[in-house]
């Protein structure tokens, strides 16, 4: 088993129209136990951007706190909140320092551009190589079946309130089909004048 | 109290802190997992007026398209451009970083950087970290002594020659280049030789798939193509996975607003870099 | 001594040739049962390593008129299990002079496969068909014959990938106020092809085309249906 695995879990993030959604798992397990389903996964790095650090736990929490670190450096440095491209690529740059002995995360990235309201998702293996598609992106232990998921489900344009739907179900319905991922799951629906934040209600076996 | 002042802002080059610690989680029976691939086809070759690059669009995680339509025509040098097969972040940041210091040194020496500058560059870098960095690049570019194309393995190790092809399909693509090169070629030629020995690859080859790009060389300017043919498409969903709202169940809503005071709108006029 | 010395793989030079019996052909299965049919598909795309073997090579076996099996995995072992359970199939014949019913086909596959328990067939199974009652049934195994009945099921390359989807849309799971109408038709071809669809985008190794058998009272109807071919 990769150390990938080690703890379980996943992230999702999708575009819709004028807003973008990002969800995860809730569970922290190591192997096939399960600890705690309250787990926090997914960051809020500024009021339109969020990431998802799903992998290793330590990582997540270590990542998380490097990347605010160099958020909050940028910001200072240049007095404005950061583009999430920008932020993508802080992000690339943190993971693929480390290219000969990395972090153990994943990262999924969300956001609205705070200029244009642009939408923007991207996604990154574990040394940072950038994926930035139209549609969704997908990381964690249950990528595959994600990807099932999110190919037949997704479509162009979505309402804030359909994307819910859409990104919810995708979710759902792929970590009930992984044994270490699920236990609860968190959404944020991320629009230009608010951000929703749901839990999910979900199988809890 | 040093530290309190100190910001330890991160120097450049790579960081091996967690090394230590992924060596000892491998020992654990906890394998470090493998990187994106991007198991590719892409080809170069000479034809009449330049150089053509090609290159499928498809990254994969082992059997997983990781990528659809990603980009593996790199920006080198106005008049250089490189495509690339192996470790996705290698390359991306392999190129991205060449490109710079061939800008400097553009900047440096006020003339247009050769081919074999990028590739000696290219290959003293790779050289340095013995393979570790799963770069195999095929660099095309036109300068002050002709036409170019050239092979970088990711060990380091170069060759030059009219017509080239890398990557997990570079059999089905070279396949069809020893049949179809020849010397001097129009460049309406030249596209649709390396479109059919792209889609070779793309067809042929699991790990590559998706478009053909195409990127064009010649003395005047360089010129990207993407896509040069969208050689397949997603098949048509037979029905809509729309949900009825409501129909997810949840245990809690919380509502951020965020609230814009003011919005100031100030133009700004371009303004060109002072490069005196 | 000596004999250790030659038994040490850690020798400067020494090399250890490895072969393997089995192969990955690739190939995905879904099937959908409903009130009286069952849908079982394929893909046509047959791999090994790297490359394409073919891409019109159906998983599916029809072994009677309401019963089709579908195979996926090695596929030397996919057409050795088939033709022994097609000779075995006949002996029932022969032997009852009636042809084996759906649930008798299930269980000799099962018996079959757990026949090889310790040299398995590389293989992925599923049985679609009608049982004795006309209603449509399906089988899934695990490569060593542990048995399930299901209602929808997808297995083989993208199985992983498919499953969720058929959760979703065949058995309405975690949807609110979801209750359990049998499946039309209609809708579980929609379902079986969208997820083709989706499988040949992210699987490397399905794509080509789709083959997909139709079980009712009436016989086995075949359909065909493009994938793309990258």
């Amino acid at each position: 088993m990769s150390i990938l695995s080690y703890n379980g879990g996943c992230v999702l993030a999708m575009k819709g129209k004028g807003c973008v959604a990002i969800a995860s798992d809730r569970r922290f397990g190591v192997q096939t136990s399960t600890l705690a389903m309250d787990f926090q996964r997914i960051f809020e790095m500024g009021p339109h951007l969020y990431v998802g650090l799903p992998g290793l736990a330590t990582d997540t929490l270590t990542v998380h706190e490097r990347l605010r670190f160099r958020l909050n450096l940028y910001e200072l440095r240049e007095s404005r909140k950061i583009k999430p491209q920008t932020f993508s690529a802080m992000v690339s740059n943190l993971l693929y320092e480390r290219r000969f002995g990395p972090y153990f995360v994943e990262p999924v990235i969300a956001g609205l551009d705070p200029v244009t309201w642009e939408p923007f998702i991207s996604a990154m293996d574990l040394i940072g190589c950038p994926n930035v598609p139209e549609d969704f992106v997908v990381a964690g232990t249950c990528a595959e079946q994600l990807f099932g998921m999110c190919e037949a489900l997704w479509e162009p344009n979505l309402e804030p309130d359909s994307l819910f739907e859409t990104i919810s179900q995708a979710l759902m319905n792929a970590f009930d089909r992984d044994a270490i991922s699920g236990w609860g799951g968190i959404v944020h629906v991320i629009e230009k004048d608010k951000v929703t934040t749901r839990l999910l209600k979900t199988r809890m076996d | 109290m040093a530290s309190t002042k100190v910001v330890n802002i991160p120097k450049g080059g790579f960081s091996f802190e967690n090394c230590q610690r992924n060596n000892f989680m491998a020992k654990q029976g906890f394998p470090a997992p493998k990187a994106v691939k991007t198991g590719t086809t892409i080809a170069g070759f000479i034809f009449k007026d330049g150089v053509i690059l090609g290159a499928d669009t498809r990254a994969t995680e082992g059997n997983i398209v990781a990528d659809k339509n990603c980009f593996k025509l790199h920006y080198m040098a106005p008049n250089i451009y490189c495509a690339g097969a192996g470790t996705a972040a290698d390359l991306e940041m392999t190129t991205l970083q060449m490109s710079s210091q061939l800008e400097l040194h553009r900047l440096n020496t006020g003339r247009q950087v050769k081919v074999a500058t990028a590739t000696r560059l290219l290959k003293q870098m790779l050289f340095r970290y013995q393979g570790h960095i799963g770069a195999a690049l095929v660099l095309g570019g036109i300068d002050s002594s002709g036409p170019h194309v050239c092979c970088i393995y990711p060990h380091g190790s170069t060759d030059s020659l009219p017509f080239v092809a890398m990557g997990s399909g570079s059999l089905a693509a070279m396949a069809f280049l020893e049949s179809g090169w020849k010397p001097d070629m129009e460049l309406a030629e030249a596209k649709v030789l390396m479109r059919n020995a792209i889609c070779g690859g793309i067809f042929n080859d699991l790990m590559s798939g998706s478009h053909v790009d195409l990127c064009i060389i010649t003395r005047e300017k360089a010129e990207m193509i993407r896509p040069f043919e969208v050689a397949n498409v997603k098949g048509e969903r037979q029905g809509s996975y729309r949900y009825p709202l409501g129909c997810t169940a949840t245990l809690s809503t919380r509502v951020i607003p965020i609230e814009i005071e003011s919005t100031v709108v100030r133009p700004v006029a371009e303004e060109s870099m002072d490069t005196a | 001594m000596f004999g250790q010395a030659i038994l040490n793989d850690n020798l400067p030079g020494a090399k250890q040739h490895h072969w393997s019996p089995y192969t990955d052909n690739g190939g995905t299965i879904v099937a959908v049962a409903g009130d009286d049919f069952a849908i079982i598909a394929s893909d046509t795309r047959l791999i090994q390593g790297y490359s394409i073997l073919s891409r019109e090579q159906t998983k599916l076996f029809k072994l009677s008129e309401q019963t089709v099996l579908g195979v996926s995995g090695c596929w030397c072992d996919v057409l050795t299990f088939t033709r022994t359970l097609e000779a075995r199939m006949k002996m029932y014949l022969h032997e009852h002079l009636k042809p084996m019913s759906t649930p008798a086909v299930a269980q000799l596959v099962s018996t079959m496969l757990y026949h090889k328990r310790f040299f398995p067939y590389y293989v992925s199974n599923i049985v679609a068909g009608l049982d004795q009652d006309g209603k449509g049934t399906l089988y899934s195994y695990d490569p060593v014959g542990h048995c399930e009945k299901n209602r929808y099921r997808a297995g083989g390359a993208a199985g992983a990938m498919l499953q969720p989807l058929l959760d979703n849309q065949v058995g309405l799971k975690n949807m609110k106020g979801g209750v359990l109408p049998d499946i039309t038709k209609e809708k579980a071809l929609m379902v079986i092809k969208d997820s083709f669809i989706s499988a040949a985008e992210r699987d490397t190794s399905t794509g080509d085309g789709v083959i997909i058998n139709i079980i009712t009272k009436s016989g086995v109807e075949v359909m065909h249906f493009p994938l793309r071919k990258d």
